[in-house]
């Protein structure tokens, strides 16, 4: 279990002051401009060394996205892009952060928009998260007021500019070029790649998106050294991650743990156990809805990091951990989050448009009892249309989560016929 | 130049070609839906997508640029099954109504679908419905058969500059439409149709009219403006069915404006279908051709040859041209002109006529002047070039003349003429922009043309084209161009149909008319002149339609329609072109070269042609340009135009209604809806603005 | 569900808002100001009382300098734009598998029946909107169920039309856990570890 001492979000639950007096008595915006001053490439190699694997859901590393932004040509703008669009299902982690720990992530800007070179960042956060926005714009207004933003950020000789940018419903934008369509003033339809957002992204210029827990542990990271935050967690897995249990469990809850936390361990834990008790688990959703769903068989041992959850077919993703025990009616469960694919497709591309309500529709006939065993295969055989023929992963999101029920459910569903 | 592989075949490409493309150059067919050349890349159907080696997913072809190393394929089971899932997943919510759709026979989901796709459907729920949307007079939608490639979006955004189309919704609930249900405000939104890869985007005039295998196609040449798009007649029986445009990278690329798409349902009213002569009481009563040919020649017989003149129309073929003036030159007539709106050029040499930047050249310029033209009505395809260019490289533009909304930015730098000599002068602001261009351009419309002082207009853009460099003499760049809207002008101009020494102009064959010195005039589709002057003289009138000329003919001689003899045009750039016959006249209606060869006997001058190779021959024999055909002969350039002064009535538009401009488009029953729904809206917006 | 616009005679920011307004464009580079579509659009919709008119879509879109149909895509497609008049409390019911999981069809089922309304319809006295949402992201307080701003997390059914009868009565709720929880902490304090 991680130590208190090794916690880089001491106010996740929002029972300290999130102001800027407060964040500074935790430690934020403590030796900032000395950071810089360090320059682009210290920072860079430092968050590299430190392993940091994003935390948006894909898991790329961090510094080595950062690597990808071409040659300062001095005259283009660059842009720093924080995705606070956090819809995936079974995920709620940036919201405390936003709420709970707005300067971490005002920090973790101003030295990550450093490292690009980037003098204009935008936080683009989900519509529905209005109180979220206010308390950001406030900490934001706190950070220009003690001078940590604007000219001169922290006294670093570094000018940089945070915006926060509301979006509007719409799951998709958490999608790193919808939200920079969405951002321009469109739809969030995802663009084509290549080009990728690094080289041409928000306004043609180059932009790095990264999501809001990747930037506010990166002045951690620094203070306290890239050998801390490796030494957490495994090696390719390292550091400390927030995690969201939700379901059934007995105290659902949101908890910063260190990565490769056994899954039981996590829940019973920090999470009162599974409703019922342990025997009395059905599956689990480990990373947020796009992943496949784990049988109780492999819960029993699977660690919760990007390597192992990939080696049994699922994902770490999100750490959005959602638990379902036996007294879930498992098709239907999936059959919801279908449901919410469906209702996110943005309509532009052939399989995700038709293929979304067609796999729901067909789901929702297997829910009810009235398919008939053809129907498993077919359904199995258009999850395959779907997936890695799109323009972005909301089709492999659309069809993981089916696949995966097949995969370990197939009994139940064929039950039902 | 990167280097690839596609299916074993090695390709080395230009840097920004797709693998798409490069796979077309292989010959190598890759289905698609959403991607159109002329489009931008939307990459949104998936029907493209094909497997690159050391990538776990299919790729795009259409967006995907070509890198050196890469290695395609297009035929193995990943590909095949990828294609299959997506034609299934277009046929799902698509109609199975081919059987009843306009587009059956000629869909691209219906051949990919036969070529690619799976054999049955495993599909067995209800299928979606989408509201119909109505977009006007010209498009029908059948919006359940939408397959959202969305080309007809970027069509009106990119091409046509009207972004008036839009994806509302989302997921599967996303529907093409507009904002409040309106027609399209383009003049070129018929190639919508055409570029609708089903059949959701059809032809309201052709709805349920024909299907592609029963039409016969005709390559041809549309005679509705200057532009001298290339099209294809589709006909069945005798009977004109629709009008698409042929692909023409020098003219027209794949468009055509509405007019010369729509307006052919007018070649079926008040045709003229046999001779007419007037009787005693003074109508009109039919007559044998020799009837009409012998009242001609005993009219003639009594005059004078300077008391005839002749007038030639806006969309005669240079055939009936060269056989009319070679007749008026026998009765010994100076008085011809082929310029029915008076204007007043074509006595210089030939770079002072032509638009001599030619059309695919609009895209190199950097600078673009306009003075009296409104090029979105005058040559809907030349604008779209403006505007192409436009859209690559920020072309800037500027306009004298009355204003107009053309589909891009245009600085207005009013409408008075006494502004073209500040800009020789280098002492108006858009000097500097003239000077710093180095392809600028200049297009000088009628509406500065059609003016009293047309040649002082004339000698001032000469100037200003020496003063700004707008004709190079180190490359072939030339700058200069009139910009002509009669098909037959280009044309006539070079068999030189102009008044003769002493010989009468429009203006002054109609002033003769009243004073009689001129006692008869011959009307060859002559309709858009002020025909109320000729009550009182003796008029042949030979044309297609029972329009303004013919109203005060005496004598009526039936021709031919454009759809219905072969004939060859110049246009605006003076290029050479020939049409052919697609259908026969109506009636006893004769191509129209003939019919003047007839006369030619009854007069007792016979025309040394016999056919329709011996007209051509002539054609030749009066300017060899006429040997030269489909290709830009370069107009040397000389002096040209008048020193005087600049009169300082302001320029004018010459059009003030696109949809009707011509004997064909005033009986079009569709242009007669266009007008209403579509300028008229136009026009109220306007007005509702100021 | 597919929207379709409703029209309003005409629409014109408050002069409170034009100051926002100000303050909302200067946050983009120069040319850029297309970027304003949605704070704007959201802006003109807490103005107009929770939806955002035809005239509003027309005048932001002209202000923008965007065609028509650009700002007619972009208020169908995010699903926060009601195109149509709310009622005065927005009860937006998460319904997606975290929530429901935990209860949120319930919730959905008992106020349909409190309120006598359909999903996506209005209560005669104009009080209440009835919605069903995807993951508004407060997944650990499941079910969630947010009311114009504000989140309503670790709902039950009695809480929940204890909540919906608060309202009726104009009497003032506290927002976020109905139970009292801080934030996302688990409930019971047992033996985690994090505080």
């Amino acid at each position: 279990m991680l130590k208190n001492s090794d916690r880089i979000f001491t106010n996740l639950y929002g029972t300290k002051d999130w102001r800027l007096k407060g964040a500074e008595k935790r430690g934020d915006w403590e030796k900032t401009a000395g950071f810089i001053k360090k320059g682009q490439e210290w920072i860079i190699n430092e968050v590299i060394a430190s392993g940091l694997r994003g935390r948006g859901g894909a898991g790329f590393p961090t510094g080595r996205k950062w690597t990808f932004m071409p040659k300062d040509d001095g005259v283009t703008p660059r842009y720093l892009i924080i995705n606070a669009d956090e819809s995936e299902p079974g995920t709620c982690k940036d919201r405390d952060i936003l709420r709970n720990e707005p300067h971490k992530l005002i920090e973790g800007a101003l030295l990550s928009g450093f490292a690009i070179g980037s003098h204009t960042g935008y936080i683009y956060i989900r519509g529905e998260f209005y109180r979220e926005a206010e308390i950001l714009e406030t900490a934001i207004a706190e950070a220009y007021e003690a001078k940590l933003l604007g000219k001169n950020a922290a006294g670093s000789g570094w000018d940089f500019d945070l915006y926060v940018h509301r979006g509007a419903g719409a799951y998709i934008c958490g999608e790193e070029t919808a939200l920079l369509e969405s951002l321009e003033g469109r739809k969030g339809m995802p663009r084509l790649k290549p080009p990728f957002p690094a080289v041409i992204g928000l306004y043609g210029c180059p932009t790095i998106v990264n999501n809001v827990e990747s930037i506010a542990v990166v002045p951690t990271i620094l203070r306290r050294g890239a050998a801390w935050f490796a030494g957490i967690g495994t090696p390719d897995n390292t550091g400390t991650k927030i995690f969201c249990i939700s379901g059934h469990v007995n105290t659902p809850c949101n908890v910063e743990e260190a990565m490769g936390i056994p899954l039981k361990e996590l829940i019973e834990k920090h999470a009162g156990g599974v409703r019922g008790g342990w025997n009395n688990l059905l599956a689990v959703i480990p990373g947020g809805s796009s992943v496949p769903l784990i049988p109780k068989e492999i819960c029993d041992t699977v660690l919760m990091d990007f390597t192992s959850l990939a080696n049994v077919k699922s994902g770490l993703g999100t750490a959005g951990v959602i638990v379902m025990d036996k007294s879930t009616d498992i098709i239907r469960a999936i059959a919801r989050l279908s449901k919410f694919y469906m209702h996110e497709s943005c309509g532009q591309c052939t399989p995700c448009r038709e293929g979304t309500g067609w796999m729901w529709r067909m789901l929702m006939r297997l829910a009810e009892g009235k398919g008939v065993s053809e129907d498993i295969d077919k359904l199995l055989d258009v999850t395959y249309e779907v997936e890695g023929h799109t323009i972005c992963a909301l089709g492999d999101a659309a069809a993981w989560p089916i696949q995966g029920l097949i995969r370990h459910f197939r009994p139940e569903i064929e039950r039902r016929l | 130049m990167p280097k690839l592989i596609i299916d074993d075949q090695e390709i080395e490409v230009e840097n920004g070609v797709t693998v798409l493309q490069a796979a077309e150059m292989l010959g190598i067919e890759i289905p698609v839906f959403c991607y159109h050349p002329k489009l931008s890349i939307a990459g949104n159907c998936r029907m493209c997508l094909v497997q690159m080696e050391k990538s776990p997913k299919p790729i795009a072809s259409c967006a995907m640029p070509a890198t050196e190393g890469m290695v395609i394929h297009t035929q193995t089971p990943m590909v095949k099954k990828a294609r299959q899932g997506v034609l299934e997943f277009l046929l799902i919510n698509h109609p199975l109504d081919c059987p009843i759709c306009d587009q059956g026979g000629e869909c691209d989901l219906q051949d990919i679908t036969m070529a690619y796709g799976g054999d049955s459907s495993r599909f067995g729920l209800n299928k979606r419905a989408v509201p119909d949307k109505d977009l006007g007079p010209l498009i029908e939608t059948a919006m359940n058969r939408c397959i959202h490639c969305t080309r007809c979006i970027r069509f009106a955004n990119e091409i046509a500059g009207v972004p008036e189309l839009g994806a509302t919704g989302r997921g599967e609930h996303m529907e093409i439409g507009t904002y409040i249900e309106k027609a399209i405000t383009s003049e070129l939104s018929g190639n919508m149709i055409d570029i609708c890869p089903v059949g959701a985007l059809t032809s309201k005039p052709y709805s349920f009219q024909g299907r592609p295998w029963e039409l016969s196609s005709t390559p041809s040449v549309d005679v509705f403006d200057a532009v001298g798009c290339a099209i294809r007649i589709d006909t069945r029986g005798r009977e004109v069915m629709r009008i698409l445009p042929r692909q023409s990278f020098q003219i027209n690329e794949d468009w055509i404006s509405d007019k010369s798409r729509f307006a052919y349902d007018g070649l079926k009213y008040q045709r003229l279908d046999r001779p007419y002569a007037k009787g005693k009481d003074g109508r009109l009563h039919p007559v044998s051709w020799d009837e009409a040919f012998n009242v001609i020649a005993d009219h003639f017989q009594h005059l004078p040859g300077d008391h005839i003149a002749a007038i030639v129309g806006d969309m005669v073929d240079t055939e009936a041209i060269v056989a009319l003036k070679d007749l008026m030159n026998a009765i010994g007539s100076p008085h011809i002109d082929c310029r029915q709106d008076g204007s007043k050029i074509g006595y210089g040499p030939r770079s002072s006529y032509l638009f001599n930047t030619t059309i695919a050249g609009i895209e190199k310029a950097d600078f673009c002047l306009l003075i009296g033209t409104n090029p979105r009505w005058e040559a809907p395809l030349i604008n779209a070039r403006i505007r192409k260019n436009y859209l690559n490289t920020g072309l800037s533009v500027a306009l004298l003349g009355a204003p107009h909304e053309l589909g891009y930015p245009v600085e207005h730098l009013g409408d008075d003429p006494l502004i073209f000599e500040k800009i020789l002068k280098g002492r108006h602001p858009i000097s500097a922009a003239l000077k710093s261009a180095k392809f600028p351009m200049l297009i000088l419309g009628q509406g500065a043309l059609k003016r009293n002082d047309a040649e002082v207009i004339l000698g001032l853009a000469h100037k200003i084209a020496d003063k700004y460099n707008i004709v190079h003499q180190s490359d072939p760049w030339n700058g200069f161009n009139i910009l002509h809207s009669a098909a037959s002008r280009v044309g006539a101009l070079d068999l030189g149909f102009l008044p003769g020494p002493q010989g009468y102009g429009v203006s002054e064959i109609l002033k003769g008319a009243a004073q009689k010195k001129i006692e008869a005039v011959y009307l060859l589709g002559a309709d858009d002149i002020d025909v109320s002057s000729l009550e009182s003289t003796f008029v042949v009138y030979q044309g297609h339609h029972g329009d303004r000329g013919a109203s005060v003919a005496d004598v009526v001689l039936p021709g031919s329609a454009y759809t219905e003899k072969s004939g060859t045009y110049v246009n605006t750039e003076g290029r050479v072109q020939r049409s052919f016959k697609a259908v026969s006249p109506p009636g006893e209606a004769k191509e129209d070269w003939k019919i003047i060869r007839a006369l030619s006997d009854h007069l007792g001058f016979e025309l040394p042609y016999d056919s329709l190779n011996d007209v051509r021959a002539r054609l030749v024999e009066v300017n060899s340009l006429f040997d030269e055909l489909d290709t830009i002969q370069k107009a040397s350039w000389e002096d040209f135009g008048k020193e005087g002064t600049v009169l300082s009535e302001p320029f004018k538009a010459t059009i003030d209604n696109f949809y009707m401009t011509d004997s064909i488009s005033r009986h079009s029953v569709t242009m007669a809806k266009c007008a209403q729904e579509i300028q008229g809206d136009e026009q109220r917006n306007q007005i509702h603005e100021k | 569900m597919k929207k379709s616009v409703t029209h309003y005679e005409t629409f014109e920011f408050s002069e409170k808002n034009k100051k926002k307004l100000t303050d909302i464009l200067t946050r983009y580079p120069e040319g850029r100001q297309a970027s304003a579509i949605l704070p704007l659009f959201e802006l003109a919709q807490r103005q107009c009382g929770g939806w955002l008119p035809g005239s509003a879509i027309e005048k932001i879109t002209q202000m923008l300098g965007l065609p028509v149909i650009r700002g007619y895509e972009v208020a169908t497609f995010y699903t926060m734009f009601n195109l149509k008049p709310v009622g005065k409390y927005h009860l937006q019911v998460c319904g997606t598998t975290p929530c429901m999981l935990r209860g949120s069809e319930d919730l959905k089922a008992a106020c349909q029946k409190k309120l006598s309304i359909g999903l996506g319809e209005t209560t005669k006295d104009g009080l209440f909107t009835l919605s069903e949402v995807e993951c508004i992201g407060a997944c650990v307080n499941a079910p969630v169920v947010q009311i114009n701003d504000d989140f309503y997390e670790d709902l039950t059914k009695e809480s929940f039309i204890k909540l919906l009868d608060d309202l009726k009565e104009g009497k003032k709720v506290k927002a976020g856990s109905v139970i009292g929880r801080q934030g996302s902490a688990p409930e019971k304090k047992g033996d985690h570890a994090q505080e």
